[in-house]
């Protein structure tokens, strides 16, 4: 609110006030937790069927635990890759959502790191 | 020991530089890592590995480079913006355990914790740091006492004794701290310079508990005012005060909070420059000149019905500089830059990194002397600086062409930079 804002304690708000309300961002709706939020590129196919194309910009925040089916950046055997989470007794599946891929199974073998939850991507249309 | 009803909290960053690093480019978690001053001319920051292999602070780039690659050291130019994000990115999270909080360097914090609400001090730091580390990918070791000086003790002891601690220990008796100081080797108090130290080991004075046991009239007769209130911290009195100089390595801060809100450019702009001039006289002080400056600004983020805002960036200098003209200069720029209306600050502040000697400047062109130098800033000021992202063109006769830096092992801005977030590859384990 303006008037509380400025301070203004009594009598009527400056009409020059109104114009003091900040523009709308994209970030209001995106960012939810500043200091946990990470942005990331998309590179290659393997997630169209989420919505997730080459030249997306995945937004990431790491304030989220991460849970079984979601989107997460991962970071498996040296290198970084978007999947979601399918979480099975014995392992972690990072599950594609495109045909030509395959699941990639994570025991304890692999070195995995959940590095963020993915909660918007943005896209050109 | 006096009063347990304040305690205070220093949270320090492990390894700050190498840990950013890290976070964009998990690879080389575990691995040796050093990160280079500007123009890749030293060494200025180390992992745990790096130290292990024996890579000494300041170790001049070109003379190691052969050690670097024979012993698969990842080598880093220091990347600014990135470490001054991700830095705020920490404080900021702090911020939010305590509305008494004091941003001491990049990557250390003082949070003082008052009353009686603080008793489970373990649960806190341990939140606070699985926080910190799942939010910013960053590790931080936290330790707790009475006063600032021991917080810094009980921070050392978390850090070295990683895995009983857990990364955070709490001074909170006489015996534990009695058997911290004697832990403690003089040249490691905190703000006993090299010189001092030295003396006092010729003197027999081993220990912090040696040194805390000393006579105030030989502390006053032999050292200053500040080792006195040292003494004082290190028994358990909280002497050290916020305007204290006690130096560090790594960056300088001045960070205050205002006394009413300020919302215009202006009052900023004010604070920024006078933050500014007093980081350039500890700079100065201690001898030393930055390649990168911080500045900061937030909202009180402990009043949730006015509008929050907070934000902050770096500029990193074409080279080194201890000149209060430039350094403020910068500062107001930076200011420029990330100042939004209509928001009621409650905090800012001006950090300057990259710290090396004076004298190991790799520019010569401004003398030590300031008196000397002043009226060629001056000069040079009037020429007006210009900014690209990495470098100021200078148009002066002596560098009429524009300085590139030399940043040759540089991360991207991950960031502060749109174009340069890193980059998922989906491509792996395609069937066809």
């Amino acid at each position: 609110m303006p008037l509380a804002q400025n301070g203004v304690s009594a009598g009527f708000p400056s009409p020059a006030d109104d114009f003091k309300e900040l523009r709308i961002s994209i970030d209001q709706e995106v960012v939810k937790n500043a200091e946990a939020t990470f942005y990331a590129r998309v590179a290659g196919e393997s997630m169209q069927g989420a919505g997730l194309d080459d030249g997306d910009l995945l937004v990431i925040d790491r304030s989220k635990e991460p849970q079984d089916n979601n989107i997460a950046v991962c970071f498996i055997d040296g290198e970084f890759t978007v999947k979601r989470l399918k979480v099975a007794e014995e392992c972690i599946y990072l599950m594609p959502e495109n045909s030509k891929y395959k699941p990639i199974r994570v025991t304890e073998e692999n070195e995995l790191i959940i590095w963020g939850v993915v909660t918007f991507v943005v896209k050109k249309v | 020991m006096v009063t347990l009803d304040s305690m205070f909290a220093l949270v320090d960053c492990n390894n700050f530089y190498a840990s950013c690093e890290r976070v964009f480019q998990p690879q080389w978690e575990g691995k040796p890592i050093v990160i280079l001053s500007n123009n890749d001319g030293c060494v200025i920051a180390r992992s745990n590995e790096a130290k292990a292999l024996g890579i000494p602070m300041g170790a001049p780039a070109f003379k190691y480079k052969e050690v670097f690659a024979k012993q698969r050291i990842k080598v880093f130019s220091s990347n600014y913006p990135l470490y001054g994000d991700m830095s705020s990115r920490v404080m900021q999270i702090l911020e939010n355990y305590t509305p008494d909080s004091e941003i001491y360097s990049i990557d250390e914090a003082f949070l003082k914790f008052d009353g009686f609400d603080y008793f489970d001090l373990k649960t806190t730091g341990h939140k606070m740091r699985k926080q910190v580390r799942q939010w910013t990918g960053i590790p931080v070791s936290v330790g707790f006492a009475p006063t600032k000086a021991l917080a810094k003790i009980a921070n050392k002891i978390a850090k070295k004794f990683d895995s009983r601690t857990q990364g955070v220990y709490i001074i909170d008796s006489c015996e534990k701290r009695v058997k911290a100081l004697k832990w403690t080797a003089v040249k490691d108090i905190w703000g006993i310079g090299r010189q001092h130290s030295k003396r006092l080991e010729v003197q027999g004075i081993q220990t912090a508990y040696d040194f805390a046991n000393l006579p105030d009239s030989w502390i006053k007769k032999h050292m200053s005012v500040l080792e006195l209130r040292l003494k004082k911290d290190l028994l358990g009195l909280p002497y050290i005060k916020l305007e204290d100089v006690i130096p560090t390595k790594k960056s300088i801060a001045t960070t205050r909070s205002f006394k009413s809100n300020l919302s215009q450019f202006h009052q900023l702009e004010e604070r920024i420059s006078t933050y500014a001039n007093s980081c350039a006289e500890k700079l100065r002080k201690q001898e030393g000149s930055c390649s990168a400056v911080l500045i900061f600004i937030r909202s009180n983020s402990h009043q949730k019905n006015k509008k929050q805002y907070r934000n902050s960036c770096v500029i990193t200098l074409p080279y080194a500089t201890d000149s209060s003209l430039i350094i403020s200069k910068q500062a107001a720029n930076g200011l420029k830059r990330i100042f939004k209306d209509g928001i009621d600050y409650k905090k800012a502040g001006v950090i300057l990194l990259g710290l090396v000697p004076a004298k190991e400047r790799q520019l010569n062109l401004f003398q030590p002397d300031l008196n000397k130098h002043d009226p060629l800033m001056q000069a040079i000021d009037k020429i007006h600086l210009r900014f690209g992202p990495h470098k100021i063109k200078l148009g002066n006769q002596d560098l009429n062409s524009t300085w590139n830096m030399r940043q040759e092992h540089l991360s991207k801005r991950y960031t502060t930079e749109l174009t340069e977030v890193f980059t998922v590859n989906n491509n792996s384990n395609i069937t066809l």
